[in-house]
């Protein structure tokens, strides 16, 4: 008997494959592009119904390019909003009326925006928001610095963090597909550290371009769409969500406990789509660890060589894709038998290095050294991690200036 | 959809409670014609209010559900407030999710449903406070009027923030004591339907919901011409009995007097928006 296939299309004509046939089977060709001209790539592959823009470096040219997508038809709905403000509720909008949607923006824009991620997460919105982190802080800058990611961890939303073109282009697609999930469905914040890969031309491979994931199906979403085509489910007598009693109180906290536990409940699929939460890189038996995410992960790859090959300092790197889900048992894991722990950061706080005390706290004896740390714009040098390791171990520096 | 999807399934429906069978056997659903006048007769979209006795805005409410030309495929949006705690009570699929953002909301939903359902008509209604309409929300309320978003915008304005405890709002007439004006309101009321004529909207109404057939027919206008032309906006005077020291029998009474002074009644209409009135009433719609 002859098998036959039914071959799907969307609605910009691509032919529908599956998400792994997309992300690890289709045949790649390489590519010379920016991070902004990846993130066109990867929406114009993603079945994308909607997408609002406004304008803010180093972010801008990313939403220009949805907007050129949206003229050649990949995408439905495209506009520039009057504020990030007024951007991030008209995709929650979009995604309330069962709309896949994407946005982006950048530092300030976040910050004008705050108010919203909650919201997304408490509507459980499987929104995508490529954030190309920029710095925040007065005086005026446009310089790279990722202080804003540690504002968004405790939205209630995913937060995961590319290290180069290639890794936005591959999470920007599996991050539709893990937010999408029933039993995650909360939105999925995608960040690079701004202009290191929104600005900078890197190699990628990309499979073609007529191929795409498979539409969004709101009818799977654990909350129905706002478009009357289900029963309303709230037609209530007494509208607990309003009132101030027990019953009130319990649902509010459970609520936000079922947020949280679906951020839980997006690690497998995670794992599966971004092979892995977390990317160990060099001599597994090294006792100097580095971890970070971001660019700050490339810097200290190229740091680690330096001190395995020039210092005699055999270390290696974990670098975490994905910081919400916190990947605490894969740090544990990969600690073994290290002996120190630093953690190097493109911004003045240390969001990254409290998050690894917090996972760490009484489960290993090991000193975390939150250093380097450089923000509002400087770039790291892998010597300037190589040095503050050799400082602390007491050793000379042979190579590094 | 369509109506179908408030039918209950056969077997279960013993076990329902009585407001969602009545919701199937007695509301008005499928026709455009629907009006205030089923109101004594037909199932409401609105349960119950949770606002205070006597509240003009829960009038309001009743009215405009009632005349609501396509409720099977109308999605409403509102905003926080007293407004806010009626929509758990209504029938169709509304949207709260922040202070002051509903025409942003509204918006992203317009467009999206546009987008799925090409084919469709599915009317998009923010209902929100002055508050959020005016202060909090301008700037998404007149960006949406700018942009020319199909909507219909209807703002109640009980001249205060109630639900907060009575504080001053631009909508409070000048010289008003209010808590946040303790000398009483520095500056005047805001023009905001001269604002909506300005930004863009081709069909404005102000007036009082004294009158409950006049409210059906402007919905009903506003609805339309939203549908076809562009942005409609309407402002109500639905005063706050508590904060100005009524009784709950007396908001009518309040909203009759001024009806004569500042909320006389006015509309503004572009030259679309006459010519889908017009023919809408040729209908037998209006």
């Amino acid at each position: 008997m002859q098998e036959t296939q039914q071959v799907q299309y969307n609605r910009a004509g691509q032919r529908v494959v599956s998400p792994d046939y997309l992300l690890f089977e289709a045949p790649r060709e390489k590519q010379f592009m920016t991070g902004s001209e990846v993130v066109k790539e990867a929406v114009k592959r993603a079945s994308v119904d909607a997408s609002v823009s406004y304008p803010i470096t180093p972010q801008s040219e990313a939403a220009h390019l949805i907007g050129e997508l949206w003229v050649e038809g990949y995408v439905g709905v495209y506009f520039r909003g009057e504020s990030e403000f007024g951007v991030m509720s008209e995709v929650a909008g979009c995604a309330m009326a069962g709309g896949r949607t994407i946005t982006t923006t950048s530092g300030p824009g976040t910050l004008r925006a705050m108010e919203n991620f909650p919201m997304w997460a408490g509507s459980r919105l499987p929104l995508q928001l490529v954030l190309m982190a920029r710095g925040v802080n007065s005086p005026l800058t446009i310089q790279p610095d990722n202080l804003e990611i540690s504002f968004l961890l405790d939205t209630g939303c995913m937060v995961w963090h590319a290290e180069n073109a290639q890794e936005l282009f591959e999470m920007i697609l599996a991050g539709f597909v893990v937010a999408e999930q029933p039993d995650v469905h909360v939105p999925v914040i995608t960040a690079i550290d701004g202009f290191f890969i929104s600005h900078t031309r890197e190699a990628v491979m990309l499979p073609p371009d007529d191929i795409a994931l498979p539409p969004y199906d709101p009818y799977k979403a654990p909350m129905p769409p706002i478009d009357m085509e289900m029963a309303p489910g709230r037609f209530l007598r007494d509208p607990y969500v309003m009132k101030s009693n027990y019953i009130s109180y319990a649902s509010h906290t459970s609520w936000q406990f079922e947020v949280r536990s679906a951020i839980e409940r997006s690690r497998p699929y995670a794992k599966h789509y971004l092979r892995g939460l977390i990317e160990e890189f060099g001599n597994p038996e090294a006792e100097v660890v580095l971890i970070a995410s971001g660019t700050a992960g490339a810097q200290a790859k190229e740091a680690a060589i330096i001190l395995s090959e020039d210092e005699g300092v055999p270390t290696r790197v974990i670098r975490l894709k994905t910081i919400r889900p916190f990947p605490g048992e894969e740090i544990l894991q990969a600690l073994r038998n290290a002996k120190y722990v630093f953690v190097p950061e493109f911004n003045v706080i240390g969001w990254l290095e409290r998050e690894v005390r917090r996972v760490l706290y009484g489960k290993t004896d090991v000193p975390i050294v939150g250093s380097p740390r450089v923000a509002g714009g400087m770039t790291m040098p892998p010597e300037v991690i190589v040095k503050e390791v050799l400082k602390t171990l007491g050793k000379e520096a042979k190579h590094v200036i | 959809m369509s109506y179908e999807i408030f039918k209950i399934n056969e077997e279960l429906k013993e076990f329902m409670p009585q407001e969602i069978v009545d919701l199937e056997e007695k509301a008005t659903w499928g026709n455009p014609k629907r009006g205030v006048m089923d109101l004594p007769y037909a199932k409401e979209l609105v349960e119950e209010h949770s606002l205070c006795a006597g509240c003009p805005e829960s009038a309001a409410f009743r009215y405009i559900l009632a005349s609501l030309p396509n409720p099977e495929e109308t999605i409403i949006v509102n905003s926080t407030g007293c407004t806010s705690l009626v929509f758990p009570h209504i029938a169709l699929h509304t949207v709260h999710s922040l202070f002051g953002n509903q025409n942003a909301i509204a918006s992203g939903i317009k467009r999206t449903l546009e987008w799925r359902f090409p084919d469709k008509v599915k009317d998009v209604v923010v209902l929100a406070g002055d508050g959020a309409t005016v202060d909090i929300g301008l700037d998404c309320t007149l960006q949406s009027f700018f942009r020319q978003e199909k909507i219909t915008t209807i703002c109640f304005d009980n001249e205060v923030y109630a639900n907060t405890g009575g504080q001053e709002s631009g909508m409070t007439v000048k010289g008003q004591v209010f808590k946040m004006a303790p000398k009483g309101k520095q500056f005047d009321k805001v023009p905001m339907w001269q604002l909506a004529i300005d930004s863009g909207c081709h069909y404005v109404v102000r007036m009082t919901v004294s009158s409950p057939k006049k409210v059906e027919k402007v919905i009903k206008q506003a609805i339309y011409v939203a549908r076809e032309v562009g942005p409609t906006y309407i402002h109500l005077y639905t005063p706050c009995i508590l904060e100005i020291g009524l009784n709950a029998d007396q908001g009518l009474w309040e909203m009759r007097q001024t009806d004569k002074e500042r909320f006389k009644f006015f509309e503004y209409m572009t030259d679309e928006a006459k010519e889908v009135i017009k023919r809408k009433k040729e209908e037998g719609l209006i």
